[in-house]
């Protein structure tokens, strides 16, 4: 059996009345890489400072290798905040020093050569692609076991991304577990399995495939696809815009071609499966809904 | 009738932004313009509100009036209220009376924004903020509506609501040019424009940008040539300049592998190895 590297069992936080994070049981392996996702405000980095022992449950059992997270447990762990973590009045040079330092090991010996080459400069002086790939090398220069990356690609360029995303695969193969949040699908593609939150609850848990299930959406193609969007739109459906085709998510085809042939339109409409980002629309809308 | 660059250069010093760049964004349809941090996507819609005049080339927009822009920090005022922001910027465009109450209303329910009337702007969520600046770039109902990556750390629901209104400002009749840095997002507009270091890589519908690449990208579990490859989940895309060998699994290509393969092209072509 693979070890559990972090575990969530039955945790819960509140603060004050407000209950962030309800009941929530996950866990992350070796050598995968598991997604967090969710609105904001749904609980993910209430769950993930729990995970990393920065803020204790109210309820529930958090462990971090097979115990309670402490000092030493925060040694095996890379832990990469949207923030960064980095120094922007020091060098690359004295960041990775400071932070070996920290860990009580040495600086990595070899830099990729796009840092490298800017090792004297000002944290501060360099573009956010560097910086990001910066607090990775940081994140990665003590022996890590498990890596926690919050929003890791955030305003970087399509190169660049995928060169981060490269890294974190190698980590994988290489036995780390890996436990990242995004907002964007084609990341969220990049993982083995996903968490996905809702208001502070896990809504779904798997494989993309399997949290898309059977759902589908109605894609209507048209030559007039103002006069399409604005009639299902005033019909109160939750139409959305995809290049020229209109699609309107967790409706059934034969209400879509209802309202277009009350409206008089010529369109062509098939049912196609749901995307990522639709089916959080509709888990998201199941869990608020009154029942 | 259309709005755009035509053939722009701006120079900052010795820093060439945007190198003979041309986009073009037609009203009643979506533009977007995609690249990275400094790839040129704020210079060039700079160059459609007019505050920053190209060094050479031509930029047709409408009167000032008739332009709405939304810069990526949200252009709300956080020590305002909802009600506030929305008054201080339709005092600037001259709106009052029952033409401003009417509008009002309509967008603060558009946005969901009713019951938010009286917060302080630095108080709203993320994607709450992002959607008042919407909301105050298309208070006047421009023709032509500029948007600096609305949607960049808003979280898939809130995103998905701004595209919502985005999709009804352009099936409204606006030219809308908006800027991002996700090709799943870029995907959605009727056409894009790739920038990488002010340089155009590629532009036209998704389609055109899919076709625009030469060669081909494969896809196997391991890579031929591990740097002109990347990894999409447990597998490896990889850019194939002179096509693949028969056998070979090449479906699945979209536009952020070809816009990869042409960043990775451009490098090569630049004398530089690949990343």
């Amino acid at each position: 059996m693979t070890a559990r590297l972090a575990e969530a069992d039955g945790v819960t936080r509140r603060f004050g009345t407000f209950t962030a994070v309800s009941e929530v049981s996950m866990s992350v392996e070796g050598g995968e890489i598991v997604g967090l996702i969710g609105a904001n405000g749904a609980g993910k980095t209430t769950l993930i400072r729990m995970l990393l022992g920065l803020l204790p449950a109210s309820e529930g059992r958090v462990a971090l290798f097979g115990q309670l997270p402490s000092r030493e447990t925060r040694r095996r762990l890379g832990y990469v905040p949207q923030s960064l973590g980095l120094y922007a009045d020091l060098t690359i040079t004295e960041n990775l020093g400071f932070i070996a330092n920290a860990f009580g090991t040495d600086p990595p010996a070899d830099l990729p050569e796009e840092l490298s080459d800017v090792r004297g400069r000002l944290v501060g002086d360099i573009g956010l692609g560097l910086q990001r790939q910066l607090a990775f090398v940081a994140a990665l220069a003590h022996e890590t076991s498990l890596l926690v990356l919050d929003e890791p690609t955030s305003g970087v360029d399509p190169l660049a991304r995928s060169r981060l995303w490269d890294t974190i695969h190698d980590q994988a193969d290489g036995g780390v577990g890996v436990l990242v949040t995004t907002h964007y699908m084609q990341e969220a593609d990049q993982c083995d399995r996903l968490v996905i939150m809702v208001a502070g609850e896990v809504a779904a848990a798997g494989t993309v495939r399997e949290i898309i299930g059977g759902r589908t959406a109605v894609q209507v193609d048209t030559d007039s696809w103002e006069q399409a969007f604005n009639a299902l739109s005033e019909a109160q459906m939750p139409v959305a815009l995809s290049g020229r085709s209109v699609r309107v998510p967790d409706t059934p085809a034969d209400e879509v071609e209802s309202v277009l042939r009350q409206a008089r339109l010529s369109t062509r409409v098939t049912t196609v499966p749901s995307t990522l980002d639709e089916t959080l629309i509709t888990l998201g809308r199941a869990a608020t809904a009154p029942t | 009738m259309s709005f755009g660059l035509t053939g722009v250069t701006v120079r900052f010093g010795s820093t060439v932004a945007l190198d003979d760049v041309t986009f073009t964004c037609p009203v009643g349809v979506v533009s977007a313009v995609v690249g990275g941090d400094g790839a040129g996507k704020t210079t060039l819609l700079g160059c459609l509100t007019g505050m920053i005049q190209p060094t050479s080339g031509q930029v047709d927009r409408p009167d000032k009036r008739l332009l709405g822009a939304m810069p990526s920090t949200s252009g709300t005022w956080h020590d305002l209220t909802v009600d506030e922001n929305i008054d201080f910027v339709a005092k600037a465009y001259g709106m009052h009376g029952a033409e401003l109450s009417r509008k009002r209303d309509q967008l603060l329910a558009k946005t969901g924004l009713e019951r938010a009337r009286s917060r302080l702007a630095g108080q709203l969520s993320g994607g709450m903020r992002q959607k008042l600046g919407f909301l105050l770039a298309i208070l006047h109902d421009p023709t032509l509506l500029i948007l600096d990556e609305p949607t960049t750390g808003v979280d898939p629901v809130s995103r998905v609501e701004l595209w919502r209104l985005i999709s009804e400002a352009a099936a409204a009749g606006a030219a809308v040019a908006m800027a991002t840095t996700y090709l799943d997002e870029a995907e959605r507009a009727s056409t894009v424009l790739v920038l990488d270091a002010g340089h155009t890589l590629a532009s036209g519908t998704s389609d055109e940008v899919l076709r625009s690449l030469p060669g081909a990208i494969s896809v196997a579990e391991r890579p031929h040539d591990p740097r002109r490859a990347w990894r999409r989940g447990r597998l490896y895309h990889e850019w194939r300049p002179d096509g693949t060998a028969s056998g070979e699994q090449t479906d699945a290509a979209d536009l952020e592998d070809v816009v990869i393969a042409e960043m990775l092209q451009r490098r090569e072509q630049r004398g530089a190895t690949p990343a």
